[in-house]
């Protein structure tokens, strides 16, 4: 559908009771929906001949911790024909299996086994799900937010032994995060005051 | 009796020169045909991505020339498109105009350096020595504006760092004079050269199909012959004023991507033409002295803008909470960011998606059934920088 609106109320009226919440920002839609229809939604996007989202751009994870449902699974879908994005989104926990994608876009494949890698998401179905960017024998999930900057291991070259060893990160000085928040800017409960105050406006 | 010939594995790379940088492709071989390839790719891993959750949005612009570090500005756009979106603001008209002409200038460098090692692997030497000179010049305009030849660090959300230098708009239109005649001279070398095409014609064939299940863009998929180019179908900056062609391939094998590059060398140095002839006198990058650093000049006279210098190289900008996925045409396909602001002056996350990813990730499609010479002529023809794959 040429229309952003248009598609909004199209995939609503259709995918009724599939979708969770709906919007349109900076030219895009952003669509959120539950883990198990994830599917559905997606093969209903792809085909409909008024949404045509024949390519997904990417696949994508972002890490809140302090939630329960830590994991935000974020798909970015473009549509030649209509010439349109669509932003799709859920919420998982830790210990959840999403369904692998890679039956309907093969391109998931690399996308899947990078979000594996780097969050530690696993996908059920997938056809080769091994770690990808990190090294061979890697441990941990390095775009989670409780990962130090700084990593667990270190690599050099040893004389002695005549080879690349990995041997526990050692920091001459730690990793400094600076607060550049100024103390003129008001304590935790003005602050707050503040936020909610302008949340009635 | 019967003998049971096993399949021969072989390791191509990571050190192999027609691997463009460090490819680990473990090839399956029953003879001389290629049964599977598995490209092993993290070699070049830096965590681009988690280093730039813990910097402030201005620290976090030289990343970007370093994922496909030969055009890096290209990226930068993208990352400066997503913030000014979200912050709202306008970019000088000037400003625009030189962003738009060093993108240019980007893809150039970038084309230049794909076709001739793509020459260069399947046995053609003259092309890279030709195309590494005007490389050599182009460079020069990079480091006359930015500084740097390759880690440009230019641009900023809302406009670029500083102005360009006097006389380098006469050095980039005299350019524009003589490139052609170089494109010219790389065409009789190669395109009607009969070895150049026997390795090169009907090799890595992608159907129109395809390159849209594979996530293909770019040069891949415009060789397979969609029409789609997003400074074309989605214009950023002054694209929309500015007049070029976009070339489109037929067949979607590696000649036809060849032909695609040459052609749109041509296309951008229309543009930079148009830019330079469009380019008036005017500020360079955004007022608001809560984004944009002040002048020296300023610093010294004036108090709030001492204030704001401080703020800036301390604390950065904030951006408030957004969402936002922004792309941009780079040379080698679509080049989006994906950034999730909170309100601080760091991003809380930026997914960076680099089109040589999904390129790569279809060498076992392309290259089966292939012989395993066809590798580095199908794997040329990806353009494919491991800056990018990597991240």
């Amino acid at each position: 559908m040429k229309n952003l609106i248009d598609l909004e109320k199209k995939i609503n009226s259709e995918l009724t009771t599939k979708i969770n919440k709906t919007k349109i920002k900076h030219n895009q839609i952003y669509i959120e929906i539950d883990k198990d229809d994830l599917i559905d939604v997606l093969l209903f996007v792809k085909t409909n001949k008024d949404a045509k989202f024949r390519q997904l751009i990417d696949i994508t994870v972002v890490d809140y911790p302090e939630e329960l449902q830590r994991f935000k699974i974020v798909y970015l879908l473009l549509s030649h024909e209509f010439n349109q994005r669509v932003i799709l989104s859920y919420f998982i926990n830790e210990k959840e299996v999403i369904s692998s994608i890679t039956s309907i876009f093969p391109s998931a494949n690399w996308m899947e086994r990078e979000v594996f890698d780097m969050y530690g998401v696993n996908f059920k179905d997938h056809p080769d799900l091994r770690r990808i960017l990190t090294d061979y024998g890697f441990e941990g999930h390095p775009l989670r937010k409780d990962f130090p900057l700084t990593g667990h291991i270190e690599s050099r070259y040893s004389e002695e032994q005549k080879k690349v060893i990995n041997e526990p990160v050692k920091l001459e000085q730690n990793y400094r995060n600076f607060d550049y928040e100024s103390p003129w800017e008001g304590t935790k409960y003005i602050k707050e005051q503040t936020k909610t105050d302008d949340k009635k406006n | 009796m019967t003998k049971k010939i096993k399949n021969l594995n072989l390791n191509f790379g990571p050190q192999h020169p027609a691997a463009h940088g460090v490819l680990r492709l473990i090839l399956e071989l029953d003879g001389e045909v290629v049964e599977k390839a598995d490209p092993h790719i993290g070699l070049l891993h830096r965590g681009t991505e988690k280093l730039i959750e813990n910097k402030t949005y201005m620290q976090a612009v030289p990343y970007f020339d370093r994922l496909d570090y030969v055009a890096p500005m290209n990226q930068e756009h993208a990352f400066a498109l997503a913030i000014e979106k979200i912050l709202g603001i306008d970019v000088p008209i000037r400003a625009q105009y030189i962003r738009v002409m060093f993108c240019e200038i980007g893809r150039i460098l970038s084309h230049i350096l794909n076709v001739t090692t793509q020459a260069l692997d399947v046995g053609a030497l003259t092309p890279s020595l030709w195309g590494f000179e005007e490389r050599e010049t182009l460079m020069t305009f990079y480091e006359r504006a930015s500084g740097s030849r390759l880690h440009a660090n230019y641009f900023r959300a809302g406009g670029v760092h500083q102005d360009l230098p006097v006389g380098l708009e006469r050095d980039i239109a005299k350019f524009c004079e003589t490139f052609p005649k170089v494109i010219n001279d790389l065409e009789n070398l190669l395109t009607d050269n009969r070895i150049f095409k026997q390795r090169n014609v009907d090799i890595g064939v992608v159907t129109k199909e395809d390159a849209l299940d594979y996530s293909f863009s770019g040069v891949m998929i415009r060789g397979s012959g969609v029409p789609w180019d997003l400074r074309k179908s989605q214009p950023y900056d002054c694209y929309d004023q500015l007049e070029f062609k976009i070339p489109i391939g037929k067949n979607g094998d590696c000649y036809d991507r060849y032909l695609c590059r040459i052609e749109e060398m041509k296309e951008s140095v229309f543009i930079i033409k148009q830019c330079l002839a469009k380019m008036e006198k005017g500020p360079i990058k955004t007022f608001d002295g809560k984004i944009s650093p002040p002048s020296k000049k300023e610093i010294k006279q004036s108090m709030e803008a001492l204030i704001h210098h401080f703020k800036l190289f301390t604390e950065g900008y904030r951006v408030p909470d957004d969402e936002i996925y922004t792309a941009v045409e780079a040379p080698k396909g679509e080049f989006g960011v994906y950034l999730i602001s909170d309100g601080s002056s760091k991003p809380y996350k930026c997914k960076i998606r680099a089109p040589g990813f999904s390129h790569l990730q279809s060498m076992d499609y392309l290259i089966k059934g292939h012989m395993l010479a066809d590798v580095p002529a199908v794997l040329g023809s990806l353009d494919i920088v491991f800056g990018e794959v990597d991240r």
